[in-house]
C-alpha cells in the first residue's frame, strides 16, 4: 500500500468514525430528536469553534515537529487583556492619561498579546535551543500568572453588546464563532498547502537537518509558527470571552490537552511532518459530537472523560497500525 | 580455506550469507570461519558489507539466506540480547554504553544481581565488576561514571561486559579508529590475553599495519562479496591492498574527456578545529582548487576529514574554521547553507536519508525545496510549475519513480540520490560537493550516477567527489587529492594515480 493510500484511508477512518457516531446518535430513540435538531447542530459547532482555533495553531506547531503546551494560558491572558482594556482602559502613568479602547482596539490588542507570547515561545526555543515541551511549559505558567495579575483574580464581565456579538451573534443564520473558525480554517488550509511557509513546516517536521542543509532558515520559520500558534490562541481567547461575556482568571485551563487530542485524532503525527488542518477539523468535530452525544445520553461527566481518553488512544493506535513499516 | 588437523576448533561459522536492503544487495553469499583463540581480521572498503555481516552474526538483524553455526549448532538470533546470551558479543565503533551510568551498572545492565528483598545488590555488582576490571588491567573503580572515562577505557569496559557474560566470540568494529596510540598498545596487549584465554575475535579495521601484530588470519570483502581469506603471515601489505581494491571500474565506465575551464573554487590553508579533541584539527591546512568542467576526487579513509572539509566549504562551521575560500573570483565565508547555495556551492551529504532528503515529502517537494521561489506565482505555490520543474529533472536524471508525487521514502537508494541531485541542480549551482554519492547503492545505479556526473561536468559544473571507494575515484576523477588524519597528503593527476599510491597516502602514519 502506498503512503498516499494509507493517508487517504487514515482520513477515511476519521470521516467514517464521525459518520458512525452521527448515525448511532440519530438512531437512539430517546435522544435522536434533540440530537438531529438544527439548534443542537449549531450548538455543537459553536462549542467546538474555540478548540478549533487553538487546534489549527497546534497543528502548525506539531507539523513542524514541536508542541505548544501554553495555548490554554495564552488564551486566558489574551481574553483578559481585551476585556480589561475595553472595560477599564489603561492608565499610562508617565503621560498621566487613561487610554480608552474601542471594541475593535481591544480585539486587536488581544490578538497582539497572543501573538507576542507565541513569538516569545519561538524565540526561547530557537535562541536557547530549549525543547518546545519545556519552553511552552514555562509559558503555560507565566501566562497564567500574568492573567491572574491582570484580573487581580476576579472575572472581568459585562463587556458590551459589540464585543459579545463575536461570541453570541449570528450572521446569515450561523453563529459568529463558527464563521470566524471557518474563515481561519480556509486561510490555514491555504497556508499549509499553498505557501512556502506551509511547505517548510512539513519539511522541518519531516527532517529538520535536511531542511537546514537545503538552506531553510529554521529559526525564522519556527518563530513564525509559534507566533501564529499564539495569535490563534489569542483569537480563541477573544471568542471564549465574548461568548461568556466574561474573562475569568481560570479560563482555558487544560485546553492544550483538548487541542492536542483533536490534532492527534485528526491524523497528524506527533513526531511532525505528516498531517493536515482539515484532519484537525475532523478531530475537533469528533470530539465535539462525542461530548454532545455523551451529554445527551446523560452519561456521567466522570465516564465522559474515561471514554474520551479511550477514543484518543484508539485513534493513535489505529494511526500507528496504518503507518507501520 | 583448508582445515588443517592442527587448527583449533571452529567456534563460529557463517555460510553463504546473503542480505538485501531496499535497492541494494548488501551481502551476496559470504562465508566466514572463526576459530577459538584466534583473531580474524575483516577487511574491505567502506560499503563492502563488513558491518552488515557482523550485525547478522550479532543478531542485530536477520540474514535473508545462509546459515550461522555457533559451537556446532545452527543459530538464528532474534536480537543482540539473544546473541549475547549465547556468547557472541559485538563492540560497536560508537560504543554502546549508557554515559550517565557507572562502569558496574553498564556491565550488568539488564541482569543486575538482586538481594533477597528484590533490590539491586550494588555491593555484589561492584565486587564482580572489580574482578573483571582487574583482569583486564583497567584501573578505574566500578563506581566511576562512564562518561568520565576516555574512549579507550570505555572500550575496555565493553570488553569486560562481554567477558562477564561469558562471550566466546567478540566482534570489534574498528576499535582503534578513535583512540590514542598508547591506548592502541594497551588494547593489543589485551587482545593477546583474550586469545590466550581462548576467546575468538573478529576484528574490523582499516589500519593494515596493525594486522600482523594481532591477526592470525584475515578475510577480505568487496561489494558485498567474499574475496578471499589468508593467514596473516603469508600475505604482504601490498597483497592485502590488491585484494581490497581489486576490480577495475574503468572497464564499465569511462569519462568522456573535456578540457576543464577557468577556476571556480580556490581554497587556501583551510583549518577546522576538532569538535572534541582540544588542540586538534579535523581539517588541517588543506589547500585545493577546482575548475569548471572538472571532477576533483578526494580520497581518504574513515576519519580522514573528508566530510568535514565539504561541510566547511558549505558554510556549516563558520566559527570553528579558518582559511580562505574563493568562489568564482569572490572571496566568501559562508555563515549558513543558504549563503553557500546562493553563491552556487551545494552539498549532497553522505547520509542522504538523514541529511539530504525529507523522506515524508514527494519527489516534487524535495526537488523544489532549496529554490521554492521558482515554483511560486502571486505568493502561492503553483503545483503545475513545481511538477514541471520536478519532471524535468526526473527525465534528465532518468530517476525511476511512478510520478513526481511519489514519496521519496519509497524510492531505491540510487533514485533517492538522484532526487538529492535534482534538488541541487534546480538551484543552478557552480560547485557541486558530493560526499560518498554512491554509498549503499548497487553497481548499476552507481554506473548511472557516474554517467550523470560526466554529463554535468561537460555542461561546465565543477564537482568535488569525496569517496572511500578507490575504483570510483579512479574512474570518475580528473585529479585526486588524498587526505589522511585531516591533512592533504598527496595530489595526483588521473594519469599518475593508481590504487597503490593512493592507498599508501591514505593510510594513517603511526
Amino acid at each position: 500500500m502506498s503512503p498516499q493510500t494509507k493517508d487517504f484511508l487514515a482520513g477515511f477512518q476519521s470521516v467514517a468514525a464521525l459518520l458512525l457516531m452521527v448515525v448511532a446518535l440519530s438512531l437512539m430513540p430517546k435522544i435522536s430528536e434533540t440530537f438531529l435538531s438544527q439548534e443542537n447542530g449549531l450548538n455543537v459547532l459553536r462549542q467546538i469553534s474555540v478548540n478549533l482555533c487553538l487546534s489549527i495553531g497546534m497543528t502548525l506547531v506539531i507539523l513542524s515537529g514541536g508542541i505548544d503546551l501554553s495555548v490554554g494560558s495564552v488564551l486566558a491572558f489574551s481574553g483578559a487583556v481585551a476585556a480589561g482594556l475595553l472595560k477599564n482602559g489603561i492608565m499610562l502613568p508617565m503621560f498621566g492619561v487613561a487610554l480608552q479602547f474601542t471594541t475593535f482596539g481591544a480585539l486587536v490588542a488581544g490578538l497582539l498579546v497572543g501573538g507576542t507570547l507565541g513569538w516569545f515561545n519561538g524565540w526561547v526555543i530557537t535562541h536557547f535551543k530549549l525543547p518546545p515541551f519545556v519552553a511552552t511549559l514555562g509559558m503555560l505558567s507565566i501566562a497564567r500568572g500574568l492573567t491572574q495579575l491582570w484580573t487581580k483574580g476576579f472575572p472581568i464581565t459585562d463587556l458590551g453588546p459589540d464585543f459579545a456579538f463575536i461570541g453570541t451573534g449570528h450572521w446569515l443564520g450561523l453563529p459568529m464563532p463558527v464563521w470566524i473558525a471557518s474563515v481561519l480554517v480556509a486561510v490555514f488550509v491555504l497556508i499549509t498547502r499553498k505557501t512556502r511557509l506551509g511547505r517548510y513546516l512539513y519539511a522541518i517536521g519531516g527532517n529538520e537537518r535536511a531542511a537546514q542543509l537545503s538552506g531553510l532558515n529554521l529559526r525564522a520559520i519556527k518563530v513564525t509558527v509559534y507566533a501564529l500558534g499564539g495569535a490563534l490562541a489569542g483569537i480563541a481567547g477573544l471568542l471564549l470571552t465574548a461568548r461568556l461575556d466574561s474573562a475569568t482568571p481560570n479560563a482555558g485551563i487544560g485546553y492544550e490537552l483538548d487541542s492536542i487530542a483533536a490534532v492527534v485524532i485528526g491524523g497528524t503525527s506527533l513526531s511532525g511532518g505528516r498531517g493536515s488542518v482539515l484532519g484537525t477539523v475532523l478531530g475537533c468535530l469528533i470530539i465535539g459530537v462525542l461530548n454532545n452525544g455523551l451529554v445527551l445520553m446523560e452519561v456521567s461527566p466522570f465516564w465522559q472523560q474515561i471514554i474520551k481518553g479511550f477514543v484518543i488512544l484508539t485513534a493513535v493506535a489505529l494511526d500507528k497500525l496504518n503507518t507501520k513499516e | 580455506m583448508s582445515t588443517d588437523a592442527t587448527e583449533p576448533d571452529v567456534v563460529l561459522e557463517a555460510r553463504e550469507i546473503s542480505k538485501s536492503f531496499p535497492g541494494v544487495k548488501a551481502l551476496d553469499g559470504v562465508s566466514l570461519t572463526v576459530r577459538r583463540g584466534r583473531l580474524h581480521g575483516l577487511l574491505g572498503e567502506n560499503g563492502a558489507g563488513k558491518s552488515t555481516l557482523m550485525n547478522i552474526l550479532a543478531g542485530v538483524f536477520p540474514a535473508d539466506s545462509g546459515e550461522v553455526i555457533f559451537e556446532g549448532k545452527h543459530v538464528s538470533f532474534r536480537n543482540p540480547r539473544d546473541a549475547r546470551e549465547a556468547g557472541i558479543a559485538i563492540i560497536f565503533q560508537e560504543l554502546n554504553l549508557i554515559p550517565h551510568l557507572t562502569v558496574a551498572q553498564n556491565m550488568f545492565l539488564g541482569r543486575e544481581p538482586l538481594t533477597r528483598a528484590g533490590l539491586i545488590d550494588d555491593a555484589r555488582m561492584n565486587r564482580d565488576a572489580v574482578e573483571w576490571l582487574r583482569r583486564l588491567k583497567l584501573e578505574v573503580t566500578p563506581q566511576r561514571v562512564v562518561s568520565s572515562l576516555r574512549v579507550g577505557q570505555q572500550q575496555v569496559v565493553e570488553i569486560a561486559k562481554a567477558l562477564s557474560m561469558r562471550a566466546r566470540v567478540i566482534i570489534m568494529d574498528e576499535p582503534t579508529s578513535a583512540i590514542t596510540e598508547q591506548e592502541v598498545t594497551v588494547l593489543h596487549e589485551l587482545i593477546h590475553q583474550l586469545k590466550r584465554d581462548g576467546v575468538a575475535i573478529i576484528y574490523i579495521t582499516h589500519k593494515l599495519d596493525e594486522l600482523p601484530l594481532i591477526a592470525d588470519e584475515f578475510t577480505v570483502m568487496r561489494d558485498g562479496r567474499y574475496v578471499g581469506s589468508q593467514a596473516t603471515n603469508a600475505a604482504s601489505h601490498d597483497d592485502i591492498v590488491r585484494m581490497m581494491v581489486g576490480r577495475d571500474l574503468s572497464e564499465m565506465f569511462s569519462r568522456t574527456h573535456a578540457e576543464p575551464g577557468e577556476e571556480v573554487l580556490h581554497v587556501e590553508g583551510l583549518h577546522l578545529v576538532h569538535p572534541v579533541r582540544a588542540g586538534d584539527f579535523a581539517v588541517r591546512d588543506v589547500s585545493l582548487h577546482l575548475r569548471r568542467g572538472e571532477v576533483l576526487g578526494v580520497y581518504g579513509l574513515m576519519g580522514a576529514g573528508r566530510t568535514e572539509l565539504l561541510e566547511t566549504l558549505f558554510g556549516q562551521h563558520p566559527k570553528r574554521a579558518k582559511g580562505k575560500i574563493v568562489v568564482d573570483g569572490r572571496e566568501e565565508w559562508f555563515q549558513s547553507a543558504r549563503q553557500a547555495i546562493d553563491a552556487g556551492v551545494v552539498l549532497a551529504p553522505e547520509d542522504r536519508k538523514r541529511e539530504g532528503l525529507v523522506l515524508s515529502l514527494s519527489v516534487a517537494a524535495n526537488t523544489s525545496l532549496a529554490c521554492i521561489g521558482k515554483t511560486e506565482r502571486l505568493g502561492l505555490l503553483d503545483a503545475v510549475r513545481e511538477d514541471e520543474l520536478a519532471s524535468g529533472y526526473v527525465t534528465r536524471l532518468r530517476t525511476k519513480t511512478p510520478t513526481v508525487h511519489q514519496l521519496v521514502r519509497n524510492l531505491s537508494g540510487g533514485n533517492q540520490q538522484k532526487v538529492v541531485l535534482s534538488k541541487w541542480l534546480a538551484t543552478q549551482p557552480k560547485v557541486l560537493l558530493l560526499d560518498e554519492p554512491t554509498r549503499g547503492i548497487d553497481i548499476n545505479a552507481k554506473k548511472e550516477i557516474y554517467v550523470l556526473l560526466d554529463e554535468l561536468v561537460a555542461s561546465g559544473l565543477g564537482i568535488i567527489l569525496v569517496s572511500s571507494e578507490l575504483p570510483e575515484i579512479l574512474a570518475v576523477a580528473d585529479r585526486i587529492v588524498v587526505m589522511s588524519e585531516g591533512r592533504k597528503t598527496a595530489e595526483f593527476t588521473r594519469a599518475e594515480a593508481n590504487e597503490e599510491n593512493i592507498m599508501k597516502a591514505a593510510l594513517p602514519k603511526n
